[in-house]
């Protein structure tokens, strides 16, 4: 449980860190480190210089009414986004999906920018960060550049990132006032990671459904939209959740893993999706 | 009046909570190098060679060392079986499970003993991985090849003509699931030899002394030149009873290489050695329809693991509590132990009776559930009446004391049985997708298991302070605050009058362990024995300095002071009584040796909701009746209810050691191992009951393991009976979601579909 040996930074600015980045390919960001550290401590991670980006909460932890979008800087806690005034009245399922990820010390230490950039299907947050269509704003040695969340997530903890770029702001459009949302997860413990989580985010012309997302967590080595879903219950209202939510695992490979079966996480994904789009019209 | 049966606070936890405790990892020793084991990454093989040159050649490393290196001896299978079956303590020609260990690295620091042990080279032939152990029973591949067989041992025999004449006989297979005991700290040990000889070593432990006998043995040194300390010990729950090869190898390290060294276990070490439970249980029961049971037969094949240890004797305990509560007129045990390349199986809370109370109540459960009668009226029909105390049962377990169905119909009524039944009922008439499940335990077990003794010393000094010097040593428990307590109530002095010395036999002359739930009866009543010998021999004293007869000395325990009986104002204090007694001093040393074991018993009722479309199941509520006779202090007797019936409700839901085909351990994290946690458990219901045996002054039973016997069975009792209505039987612990709802699917019942 003692990590291999490595170069231990703390860089004071972005510019400082992506230069450090850049300057090592081996080099990993620690954002919170309750993936990495582990992992290290396992020596299944071995980089070989640790970027510790604490001292980069002054100048990345905030959340911030940016015009019709919620920008969010890639160091805020979970915490801290859970708590958001801004975020609970206006993206309320980012709040609430941030305030259940792990436990009160994962959510003290975890960073969103943390989570995104590690890209664990089994994590909450990138489900949900498809759903709100948010974008990545991306720091690297040749400048900033944005990237859609649907754009963002390549396979199993791979993502747009290139060499030498840091995760620095996340920007949630915020919905329409008046949408509805749901979050919904299975997991053994409460600490756990889903087994199978869902988000839901629907706006609606009355009963009826006028824009709907939901977003699939561990259900393959991506966070997925659950895009057969969409389409059933668009035009549709409540009495279409059932059979729109038996289209929830469709283009999915879930893993067959120590959790669960992959059709266990088909069944799931169907029950939860269902269960999701009802909170959302609730 | 007496202080005992009061919420006394912990005198431990000031300590501990401000300038915080000593474990292991925190005892300095200065120049002590630190030890990392190279452990198999392999379940079965042989070894072909150990390449340690690269290691040697790492920066601060000290020394590498493999099996050649010590002449240790082998450890034949516990309880008897083929020496082939031998563990030796660091492992030379072949390797049986993952996690073993082949060779030692000792360096300067422990970082640089990990990288070392990185390099190692083991070069090995792949032997087939034997993991389930049903199969191991049947024959080939051999764990032990020389051996010619899996099964160790096997006693007992199964009876099936006992079924004759049952109007009903119902069967099943019940897993009872391998574990991992998961003590905040891990085991851990550190070892330093003196020119002439002499060792001492510290140990995460349950028992300074059985460790060091053990110590003395393999290393060939007289016990009296070797000093076994146990600092704070952050939990053991019988993996720390005995001395572990891991354990010993440190010390003989520490020799072998000439310099102090210390190891701590690391998390995923400690996961991969050293489980409990692991027994797979063909349950048989017969009888009446009207709910009475004839015949009860209970087959056991023991997983061993690797190596016949502790674990050899959990059937024996299983087999010996069988029959529980229930005066069953015919029944038959059979045990066959067995090995596999798996860790070998250790004890764990409980160690052989959780198994035992698991069996029986999911079977009286099986047969309520065949006939359709409500399950607390099948067990008041069966179980051992109170007037027939003394009780032997069929499998030779002598019952002190018990009121069983007193213990059941308090726990019924404190949880409201018959509304939550109408609940049941109202649930499944609607169709809730909540289903609502009520489980229940009627639970005996055996504690200080044999009898045994245990040592104490009382000093008095003359300072009017007692220092006790007590044989068993805590990991937690809160010893020193019961013990305390009984002396500051005997002598009439302050608790903090009394200074508690335990856990070194450089300290204490003898002593045995904390384990099986003994401590309260027999260290305690060494306690209570010794205070009243110190009582008696400062009377005598008192009598001399007051020039009076001892029969006519008072000993005022309010005050803590003697006087002659009718003058108060003559009277001396226990500083007086000290000094007068010097220099001699006013120290008596006392051996209790207890009668027989005592047989604690209870009844749990869990009530689970299972989510009928995920198979989820959450524990709302939960409530006990743990009778472990006279309670000396509640406090510390409801922690050891309330973490025992987490553990338990832990097996019964979550925990599972899960090996793939090939013998790795899948479960070798917290992330994959699912210990409980407080977000899944429910504020426990506690309810009082106190039958005294009549085995000690005290009258005290065991608590220790109350929890894990009880709960186990009613938290696994209730997940079943979520389903009854669905056709579901039987489900296997852990209750994972996936199984159950696999469960509700199979059964042909209510699909769990989203459509409805």
């Amino acid at each position: 449980m003692i990590p291999a040996a490595f170069e231990y930074r703390r860089p004071s600015s972005v510019d400082e860190a992506v230069a450090l980045l850049a300057a090592d390919e081996e080099a990993k960001l620690l954002a919170g480190g309750h993936s990495l550290l582990p992992m290290m401590r396992l020596r299944l991670a071995r980089p070989t210089t640790l970027i510790d980006l604490t001292a980069l909460r002054g100048e990345l932890s905030y959340v911030r009414d940016d015009g019709g979008v919620a920008a969010i800087g890639a160091m805020t806690r979970h915490h801290d986004v859970a708590t958001s005034e801004l975020l609970r009245r206006r993206v309320p399922l980012l709040a609430h999906a941030a305030s259940m990820v792990g436990d009160p010390q994962v959510r003290h230490r975890g960073t969103i920018g943390g989570s995104l950039a590690h890209a664990d299907p089994a994590a909450d947050l990138p489900a949900v960060a498809l759903v709100l269509d948010a974008v990545l704003v991306l720091t690297g040695p040749s400048g900033t550049r944005e990237v859609a969340a649907a754009d963002f997530f390549h396979g199993f903890l791979e993502t747009a990132l290139q060499p030498g770029e840091m995760l620095r702001e996340v920007r949630v459009p915020i919905p329409a006032e008046g949408h509805g949302w749901g979050f919904v997860k299975v997991n053994r413990r409460a600490q756990d990671w889903a087994t199978v989580a869902v988000a839901a985010l629907l706006e609606r012309d009355g009963a009826v459904v006028r824009r709907v997302a939901v977003g699939l967590a561990n259900m393959g080595t991506t966070p997925l939209r659950a895009r057969g879903v969409e389409e059933a219950i668009t035009g549709r209202g409540e009495d279409g959740i059932d059979a729109a939510s038996q289209r929830a695992d469709e283009g999915t490979a879930p893993a067959s893993d120590i959790a669960a079966s992959a059709e266990y996480r088909r069944h799931l994904a169907r029950v939860l999706t269902a269960r999701a789009l009802r909170q959302a019209f609730s | 009046m007496s202080i005992l049966g009061n919420r006394v606070l912990r005198i431990e936890d000031p300590r501990l909570l401000t300038e915080g405790g000593t474990y292991m990892d925190d005892v300095p020793l200065e120049g002590a190098a630190h030890l990392v084991y190279v452990r198999s990454p392999m379940a079965h093989a042989a070894i072909r060679g150990i390449d340690t040159g690269e290691a040697r050649a790492m920066p601060g490393v000290i020394a590498v060392l493999t099996g050649a290196d010590f002449e240790l001896p082998s450890d034949p299978p516990m309880g008897g079986g083929d020496e082939a079956m031998s563990r030796p303590t660091l492992a030379r020609h072949q390797v049986c499970f993952a996690g073993q260990s082949v060779a030692i690295v000792v360096a300067q620091t422990r970082a640089q003993a990990v990288d070392a042990a990185e390099m190692v080279m083991l070069d090995y032939d792949h032997l087939p991985a034997v993991v389930d152990p049903e199969a191991a029973a049947e024959g080939a591949p051999y764990v032990h090849e020389a051996a010619g067989t899996n099964i160790v041992r096997e006693f007992g025999e199964l009876d099936p003509a006992i079924f004759e004449g049952c109007e009903v006989v119902v069967s099943q297979r019940v897993v009872n699931n391998r574990v991992i005991a998961s003590s905040l700290e891990t085991r851990g040990a550190m070892a330093t030899w003196s020119e002439d000889g002499k060792l001492t070593y510290w140990l995460s432990t349950q028992g300074v002394h059985d460790a060091r006998n053990v110590l003395a043995n393999a290393l060939k040194v007289d016990a009296a030149n070797i000093r076994v300390i146990a600092p704070d010990v952050g939990g053991g729950f019988g993996t720390k009873v005995g001395l572990a090869p891991d354990e010993l190898l440190v010390a003989a390290a520490a020799r072998a290489a000439g310099v102090p060294v210390r190891w701590t276990e690391t998390r995923s070490e400690a996961m991969a050695n050293g489980h409990g439970r692991a027994q797979v249980q063909h349950v048989t029961v017969g009888g009446s329809r009207d709910g009475h049971i004839e015949a009860y037969q209970l087959d056991i094949l023991q997983d061993v693991g690797a190596y016949a240890g502790i674990g050899a004797f959990l059937p024996q305990l299983t087999r010996m509590m069988a029959c529980g509560t229930y005066d069953f007129p015919r029944v038959a045990v059979r045990a066959r132990n067995v090995v596999t390349t798996t860790s070998p199986v250790i004890a764990y809370r409980g160690a052989g009776r959780p198994e035992a109370c698991a069996a029986v109540e999911r079977a009286v459960d099986l047969f309520a559930n065949e006939i359709g009668m409500d399950p607390a009226e099948v067990r008041r029909r069966n179980v051992i009446t109170p007037d027939k105390f003394p009780f032997t049962t069929k499998t030779g377990a002598t019952y002190d004391s018990g009121e069983y169905t007193r213990a059941l119909d308090l726990v019924l009524d404190a949880a409201g049985y018959s509304s939550l039944r109408d609940e049941q009922q109202r649930r499944r008439q609607a169709g809730d997708s909540r289903l609502l499940g009520l489980g229940m335990s009627l639970y005996v077990e055996i504690t200080a298991g044999g009898g045994g003794s245990e040592y104490a010393s009382i000093e008095m000094r003359q300072d009017g302070r007692a220092i006790l010097r007590i044989g068993a040593s805590p990991q937690g428990q809160g010893h020193a605050t019961v013990w305390a307590t009984m002396v500051s109530d005997t002598l009439g002095i302050p608790i903090d009058a009394v200074t508690v010395i335990s856990g070194d036999t450089g300290l204490v002359p003898e002593g045995h362990l904390t384990g099986g739930s003994r401590s309260v009866q027999i260290a305690g009543s060494a306690v209570a024995e010794t205070s009243d010998l110190l009582v008696q021999r400062a009377r005598e004293v008192a009598a001399e300095l007051l020039e009076a007869d001892p029969a006519d000395i008072v000993h005022d325990r309010t005050m803590g002071r003697f006087h002659v009986a009718g003058v108060p104002s003559s009277g001396r204090g226990w500083a007086d009584i000290a000094e007068a007694a010097a220099p001699g001093g006013l120290v008596v040393e006392h051996r209790f040796q207890a009668k027989g074991s005592t047989f604690p018993f209870g009844a749990h009722l869990a009530v689970v909701e299972v989510d009928a479309e995920t198979g989820k199941v959450t524990l709302q509520r939960f409530v006990a009746v743990d009778d472990a006779g006279r309670i000396l202090n509640p406090l510390l007797a409801e922690g050891q209810r309330h973490g025992g019936i987490a553990q338990g409700a832990a097996q019964a839901l979550l925990e599972e050691v899960r090996y793939d085909a090939d013998g790795n351990l899948l479960t070798s994290t917290f992330a994959d191992y699912e210990v409980i946690t407080a977000a899944e458990l429910p504020d426990f219901q506690l309810v009082p009951m106190e039958t005294p045996t009549p085995l000690n002054q005290l009258g005290a039973k065991g608590i220790g393991e109350s929890g894990t016997v009880g709960a186990t069975p009613a938290v696994h009792n209730a997940v079943v009976d979520a389903l009854l209505h669905l056709g579901v039987r039987h489900v296997d612990m852990p209750c994972a979601p996936e199984r159950v709802w696999t469960a509700m699917r199979d059964a042909g019942g209510r699909t769990a579909e989203v459509a409805r």
